[in-house]
């Protein structure tokens, strides 16, 4: 009985896992595949992939054609379910009114989280992004190396199915044979940008998306990431089976029916069910991690959503995998005699060093794509090729007026019209209508060229969310206040991006569509915009300065864990799901271990 | 400061002017429907009208449709977005209870009570009953970006530019509009296997 009620709640589980997402459903499946006993507590409802997903649905079905609003602010197809940057009866608080100084929190309540809509972009952090500080004397050290990483990278892009190529460049790392899927081939808009990049030294290559490109490989697969475990080896077999390969069309951020992409829906909650080890809560809001007289975690407190009952499950470990704030806000609200501060803040640093991605985009009309024969370009639903960070020798030598670099997101293509398709054509044909509009519409679609730089922020003393000293949520919980400052770092960045896009488009022939912005205050895009925060609960090797230790385990409670974002000691360009997962798989085997010698 | 309170003035007259043809004209529906919510069923195909009111008047109808009849006609490619049903589709639009949908109601309510009052100063006659030139002597006049910075047009210009926007995005996200645009996409197949030949060619990139 997989899904259960409160009511149907067992007592003895090993572990108690906040968050279904993909801290969350790393942990759960790591630890349910090697047979311990794992309760998961989603905030947000249950949700079917296979029955509510919309696949092949037009624009012309949806309400607004699809547009977003308040209530979907990414299209009325983007899979998230009652979230987005305000959730009713949610509010978080800032703590300034002033411009730039603002953090937006985008949240999803429902089952696997945020990892239903996103973009699939899956890079692994690089061997100088676990050491920053000692590379610039800027932000912090881990205290793991990529080599701790490198085999959980391993068997997370064998587990979830990513494409992508070993390119050998500078600190973006090569996959072992047998990891990746073959990239899927570049769209003709790709292509020129990859040609006229190369003429500025941008070097553009596949990317690397959990999306699958062929079927998984369930012969080789479960015995590489489960060895001589051959219950799990046979679950996760079967299961590989059932996830189909991509059949290029929709978009991903849509989710995947048919279980092409990687969802925590899709990849980790599936076999992990199917082990007979996990048992899911959902509307259960979890706001505190209850501690014993020892020290120790004993349980987690939550709130039944359907019908407001507060509940106490109890278990020999608690793992926190709300998404970084989330959880940070739990530990800040779990006061008591003995830690007057919140649980696991011994340090002072609960809550401090949130970190989001330097984000900021500009796009441009490229002539030489007008009027191009029809053809499908929906591929794998979203970006085939990017750009890595290009510039290390630069920054290295002192070059650079910014300290980390970013790397590049592509759009292109003939895609699925949209109400934007063919809105605000007037800076390339002065307003027409009448029969010239359509022949202008024809001409310009799918001749656009858009441009996402994803950086990497410095923490920062003044980047951190604390517990809002009046707000509460509907249910009575103290809800977050965030601080937030860019440093010159990050807007000098953001002011190169739209500098380097803009010389992308003319060296395509193209014009930009506006201008670029090189002001970095105003080319940056708003603190937590581009969902990608981490921190808030970093990991350290000095118990005075970081939450957790290298294992993601709180230094304050032993049986304490921490396996979303928040942990991060530095946000790298890449995107940080791929590593979220990394960490949780490693943080997981740990703790299978720790139980296994009954040190839990 | 002058020519811009003249041009308000004229805007708000022909605002004004409505009512003398048709009683519930620019009325706007004081019932605030909600939104479809957080959580909608994303599967299902929706129809206009179907989550909340709608809010043309029959003239307000007519008007709209010889609009979009004007912005995106029949052509050899495809129907008129008239034909499509595309201003039933802006009035679910304008309709919407949220804030950006709230204010180009009030954009959108006030053109086309200034396209029946400026149709109505020229030719004696509401928009949608004038002759085909007649339209694109009106039409003419606030198409262009220029028409956003005239003193007299501005108002109405910025009316017509977001009125052809929603047309489009009406029309292009229709099967019909879609298939204008040579869309050949979301269809299931087994391999993607990138840009024809030809198209690279076109490009100047050679295959790989």
């Amino acid at each position: 009985m997989p899904f259960v009620t409160p009511r149907t709640l067992q007592k003895d589980y090993d572990v108690i896992v906040v968050g279904s997402g993909a801290g969350g459903g790393q942990t759960a499946y790591t630890l349910a595949m090697e047979g311990v006993k794992v309760l998961m507590l989603e905030a947000g409802r249950n949700y079917d992939i296979a029955a509510e997903t919309p696949m092949f649905q037009t624009y012309a079905d949806a309400p607004l054609r699809g547009a977003g609003t308040p209530d979907k602010p990414f299209g009325f197809y983007d899979a998230t379910i009652d979230g987005g940057w305000a959730v009713p009866g949610e509010p978080y608080t800032s703590a300034s009114k002033e411009e730039g100084r603002q953090f937006e929190w985008w949240r999803a309540r429902m089952l696997g989280g945020r990892t239903n809509h996103w973009g699939r972009i899956a890079l692994r952090n690089g061997p100088y992004d676990f050491k920053p500080h000692t590379r610039d004397g800027l932000g912090f050290d881990w205290p793991i190396g990529y080599e701790d990483l490198a085999p959980y990278y391993d068997k997370v892009e064998m587990l979830i199915g990513v494409y992508g190529s070993n390119e050998g460049l500078e600190n973006t790392p090569d996959s072992p044979d047998g990891c990746l899927l073959p990239p899927p081939a570049a769209r003709v808009g790709e292509r020129l940008v990859q040609q006229r990049g190369a003429t500025l030294g941008v070097p553009v290559v596949p990317i690397h998306r959990a999306v699958l490109t062929r079927p998984l490989d369930h012969k080789t697969i479960p015995a590489k990431l489960h060895p001589g475990n051959e219950r799990a080896q046979r679950i996760l077999s079967a299961d590989m089976q059932a996830r189909a390969a991509c059949f290029w069309a929709t978009p991903c951020s849509r989710g995947c029916s048919i279980r092409a992409t990687y969802q925590s829906t899709a990849v980790h909650l599936p076999p992990a069910l199917a082990s007979g080890a996990l048992d899911i809560v959902c509307n259960a809001m979890a706001y505190e991690v209850v501690t014993d007289k020892a020290g120790k975690a004993t349980g987690v407190r939550f709130v039944d959503k359907t019908n407001g009952q507060h509940e106490l499950v109890t278990g020999r470990v608690v793992v926190l995998a709300a998404s970084a704030c989330e959880s940070v806000r739990i530990l800040l609200n779990s006061k008591s005699a003995q830690f007057p501060h919140g649980v696991a803040n011994s340090s002072g640093k609960l809550g401090r060093y949130v970190m989001d991605t330097v984000g900021s985009d500009l796009g441009g009309q490229i002539p030489l794509l007008e009027n191009l024969p029809p053809h499908n370009e929906d591929g794998a639903g979203g970006s085939h090729l990017y750009a890595p960070w290009w510039l290390y020798q630069q920054q290295a030598k002192g070059q650079m007026n910014f300290a980390r670099g970013y790397h590049i997101e592509l759009g292109t293509g003939r895609r699925m019209p949209s109400m934007g398709t063919a809105a605000e054509l007037e800076w390339l044909n002065g307003g027409t209508y009448g029969r010239q509009l359509k022949v202008d519409a024809r001409r310009y679609y799918g001749s656009f060229a858009y441009f996402s730089g994803r950086g990497e922020m410095i923490p920062n003393e003044q980047s951190y969310c604390e517990i809002d000293p009046t707000v509460k949520d509907k249910w009575g919980i103290p809800v977050l206040r965030f601080h937030w400052q860019w440093s010159e770092h990050e807007t000098r960045q953001a002011a190169h991006m739209q500098k380097t896009f803009a010389e992308i488009i003319e060296a395509m022939g193209g014009r930009v569509q506006g201008k670029a912005e090189l002001d970095g205050r105003n080319a940056i895009a708003a603190g937590g915009s581009i969902i990608h925060e981490v921190g808030g609960a970093i990991m350290g090797s000095d118990p005075q300065r970081s939450v957790t230790n290298a294992f993601c385990q709180t230094w304050d409670v032993k049986n304490l864990f921490i396996t979303d974002g928040a942990p991060f000691a530095s946000n790298a360009d890449k995107n940080p799901t791929l590593t979220i997962m990394a960490l949780a798989w490693r943080a997981a085997d740990h703790i299978a271990e720790r139980l296994r010698r009954k040190e839990l | 400061m002058p020519m811009q309170r003249r041009e308000s003035l004229q805007w708000m007259l022909a605002a004004a002017t409505l009512p003398a043809w048709s009683p519930t004209g620019a009325a706007v529906p004081k019932a605030r429907a909600t939104g479809y919510g957080t959580d909608p069923n994303l599967v299902k195909t929706y129809r206009a009208g179907e989550l909340w009111p709608l809010t043309f008047s029959e003239r307000q109808r007519r008007c709209a449709e010889v609009l979009c009849a004007v912005i995106i006609p029949a052509d050899e490619h495809s129907p008129s977005a008239a034909e499509l049903q595309v201003h039933q589709f802006i009035d679910e639009w304008v309709s919407a209870p949220y804030p950006d949908h709230v204010k180009d109601k009030a954009l959108i309510v006030q053109g086309l009570a200034w396209m029946d009052a400026e149709a109505g100063r020229r030719f004696r006659k509401p928009f949608a009953e004038t002759s085909a030139e007649q339209q694109h002597a009106v039409c003419d006049d606030i198409c262009s970006v220029a028409a956003k910075t005239s003193p007299r047009f501005a108002r109405p210009a910025q009316f017509f530019a977001r009125f052809r926007d929603l047309t489009a995005g009406g029309f292009y996200t229709s099967p019909q509009g879609m298939k204008d645009l040579g869309f050949v996409g979301n269809t299931p197949s087994e391999t993607f296997d990138g840009p024809p030949a030809e198209v690279l060619k076109i490009v100047g990139i050679r295959p790989v």
